[in-house]
């Protein structure tokens, strides 16, 4: 009896150490923001006035509104084009036979691990010639490039679980193959569809690397480049202002990640499951 | 020439037998080769010569040779390979022609290559789409390891040439290079064992509490725990980049405070402590996956296994090593791997915490955290050193693809092709 209680106490007050581990630099950022001084010495845990001003200052004095527009805008169209391509494409090599689908998938997987800063110089280049530069669709047309393949290995592997007796049924019903696709396969799909949207969706508001290499100017900046170079130059002068930013991007971000925890566990798990 | 003429006679002959498609290819091929007829000679040429006249407006530019070079050689390619596909066809169709002695109707035709090729018709335009923008950019970088494309080259203004192997030598034999990248590549491999084991462990630890029948309010510990997961990453490493801000930061102003230290501690600024730092600051950001998958993977293991090891009398911690862990291993291994690769290329962490820094005077263009990969950020874009950073991402790339394939071809996904 002593024994088990001693045991609950103390993986009690572990879990609660933990807890209060993880919350601390969440609440000390919460808390900055709505601090009064500006800068990083000044910004303290429980501030003696608690104040708006960050917010407002923020919209009216740097470009975060359009950086938000920006990043919104290339996420919401990432997710919907990487997700066509990813769909299509692993239906195409789930259930179709043609030669060198595997040799052809393998390549393009190992090929996408190359580190991706000297290529860049290419696709800028490239972008350059097709006046793509300074535009966040550019970002769109690699971000959704890049998605394809490992996505299409974790959606083929997904679509391969679905029976196939299913589109042949439909088949001899006289149903086309893209019909076929969009009345059967897409609707039985939907977990991992889910997992490639929300992921796909994720990425481009943190992504930094390529964003501030192709796009230039102030306005033009997505909310990564943006709140980094708040900080980058001088750490102490803008920080309660980085912090309003921060926060405004980290709730509906974390809160999206809450709610769809679940399709997001299941993407990870079906791309390192073993036999 | 003779490609020409070849064309000219498979033009006639598709023509002839009245097939309408191939026509359509043959004449597309056809009319591209006379619009940019001075495009794929042009395009091979400055693949071999990286241009000739040096200089200005009116001279070559290199990087664009180069890469037109490379579409070049895509698009001739590609062209052969449709090339070839017709001419089995054309085959195919007269042979067929021999046999039944009844010649299929280009509507016919159509529809069979229609049903026959749909996978084709559809992944054509991702493939070419694909080819542009993924490996069309990673052969350049591949090629640019072979050339000295640095800083003393930089077109417009200067030319390219071809090198051979000399940067590989350049990073083995000249010291300062060679002890560079082995000191980075040491603390690279380091860094992901560590950053991988130890958020692998403490988030098996977290699961395994959170699992026990002792725990109280399993969901609003799971819950907060949660949170470093959820929190976009890029955010928490520029919040700890300013939360362990050694000068300004409140956690060292913290230490000073209750008279743990009497000075700042640089946390991020000094060699040895900046590398724990950052592997602290990563288990913090890393443990909750982990621990999530692992409580997972617990809450499916077989109650009736634990019942039998206690009948059997194993205690606690036996339980522990001859049941769960083995089962928990066993299913995590490949996310093991892909955390361990993910790891070696952990830019951002390494970026956004210490730029790499503290920068060390020994090495050459790092800094003591520095891994390969921020090394490789820094050679291009700071350092414009491309012919150098190409050298290093191929090594990189090699090692990555060698565990990742590895890796790879055990799960689930690969065998079911």
């Amino acid at each position: 009896m002593w024994k088990r209680r001693a045991k609950a106490i103390l993986i009690n007050a572990e879990l609660i150490l933990v807890s209060i581990i993880v919350l601390i630099p969440v609440i000390w950022i919460v808390m900055s923001s709505f601090n009064k001084g500006q800068n990083l010495s000044t910004a303290s845990f429980i501030p003696k006035e608690l104040t708006l001003s960050n917010y407002t200052q923020l919209f009216k004095e740097t470009e975060f509104g359009s950086w938000f527009f920006n990043s919104l805008s290339v996420a919401t169209l990432n997710a919907l084009i990487s997700v066509i391509l990813i769909l299509l494409t692993a239906w195409i090599v789930s259930r179709f036979k043609f030669k060198g689908k595997k040799t052809g998938l393998l390549t393009l997987l190992v090929l996408s691990m190359f580190p991706s800063f000297l290529s860049m110089t290419a696709v800028y280049t490239l972008f350059i010639v097709f006046e793509l530069v300074n535009k966040p669709i550019a970002l769109v047309i690699l971000y959704a490039a890049g998605a394809i393949p490992y996505n299409v290995w974790l959606v083929k592997g997904y679509i391969d679980g679905i029976p196939s007796s299913l589109d042949e049924a439909a088949y001899i019903d006289g149903s086309s193959k893209l019909n076929t696709f969009v009345r059967i396969i897409v609707p039985m799909s939907t977990p991992i569809i889910v997992y490639c949207a929300v992921s796909q969706f994720m990425m481009p508001w943190m992504d930094y690397i390529i964003p501030n290499l192709l796009l230039t100017g102030n306005k033009n900046k997505t909310v990564a480049v943006g709140l980094y170079s708040m900080i980058s130059n001088d750490q102490n002068a803008n920080f309660t202002l980085f912090a309003a930013g921060a926060v405004l991007v980290a709730v509906p971000i974390t809160i999206m990640y809450l709610l769809f925890q679940k399709f997001l566990v299941q993407g990870i798990v079906a791309g390192a499951s073993k036999e | 020439m003779i490609l020409f003429l070849l064309q000219l006679i498979f033009v006639g002959t598709e023509i002839f037998s009245g097939y309408l498609l191939e026509a359509l290819s043959g004449q597309i091929t056809h009319f591209s080769f006379r619009l940019h007829g001075g495009f794929f000679t042009k395009g091979i040429w400055g693949l071999i010569t990286l241009g000739e006249k040096e200089g200005g407006k009116n001279g070559d530019h290199s990087t664009m040779l180069l890469i037109t070079g490379i579409i070049a050689v895509m698009v001739l390619l590609v062209v052969m390979g449709i090339y070839l596909f017709n001419i089995r066809d054309a085959y195919k169709t007269g042979k067929l022609l021999d046999e039944t002695g009844h010649c299929p109707t280009t509507k016919e035709y159509f529809k069979n290559t229609y049903s026959k090729f749909f996978a084709y018709v559809i992944l054509i335009p991702i493939v070419i789409y694909i080819m542009f923008i993924v490996i069309m950019p990673i052969i350049f970088a591949i090629l640019t390891a072979f050339t000295n494309y640095n800083t003393n080259h930089l077109p417009p203004g200067n030319l390219i040439s071809w090198v051979g192997f000399s940067n590989f030598k350049k990073l083995f034999q000249i010291p300062i290079w060679s002890s560079t990248f082995f000191s980075v590549l040491r603390w690279t491999v380091v860094w992901a064992v560590l950053a991988t084991f130890t958020t692998y462990f403490f988030g098996m630890f977290q699961a395994i509490l959170l699992n026990s029948k002792y725990t109280k309010c399993k969901t609003l510990y799971r819950g907060i725990m949660i949170l470093p997961w959820a929190i976009p990453q890029l955010i928490s490493l520029l919040v700890f980049r300013n939360f362990l801000n050694g000068q300004f930061g409140p956690v060292s102003k913290f230490l000073m405070d209750i008279g743990l230290t009497d000075h700042r501690i640089a946390f991020l600024a000094d060699p040895f402590i900046a590398k724990i730092t950052i592997l602290v600051v990563n288990l913090w950001l890393g443990f909750p996956m982990f621990m999530i998958m692992i409580q997972g993977i617990l809450s499916n293991i077989d109650k009736s296994l634990y019942e039998a090891a206690e009948i059997d009398g194993g205690g606690g911690f036996k339980i522990f090593r001859f049941i769960t862990l083995p089962l928990v291993l066993r299913a995590t291994a490949p996310l093991i791997v892909m955390n361990l690769a993910g790891n070696f290329n952990g830019f951002g962490i390494i970026y956004f915490l210490t730029n790499g820094g503290p920068v060390n005077s020994s090495y050459q263009f790092a800094g003591d955290t520095d891994i390969l990969i921020s090394w490789i950020y820094k050679l291009t874009l700071e350092q414009k050193l491309y012919d150098m950073a190409a050298v290093m991402n191929i090594m990189i790339f090699i090692l990555i693809a060698v565990v990742s394939i590895w890796n790879f071809r055990r799960t689930q996904a690969f065998k079911e092709v």
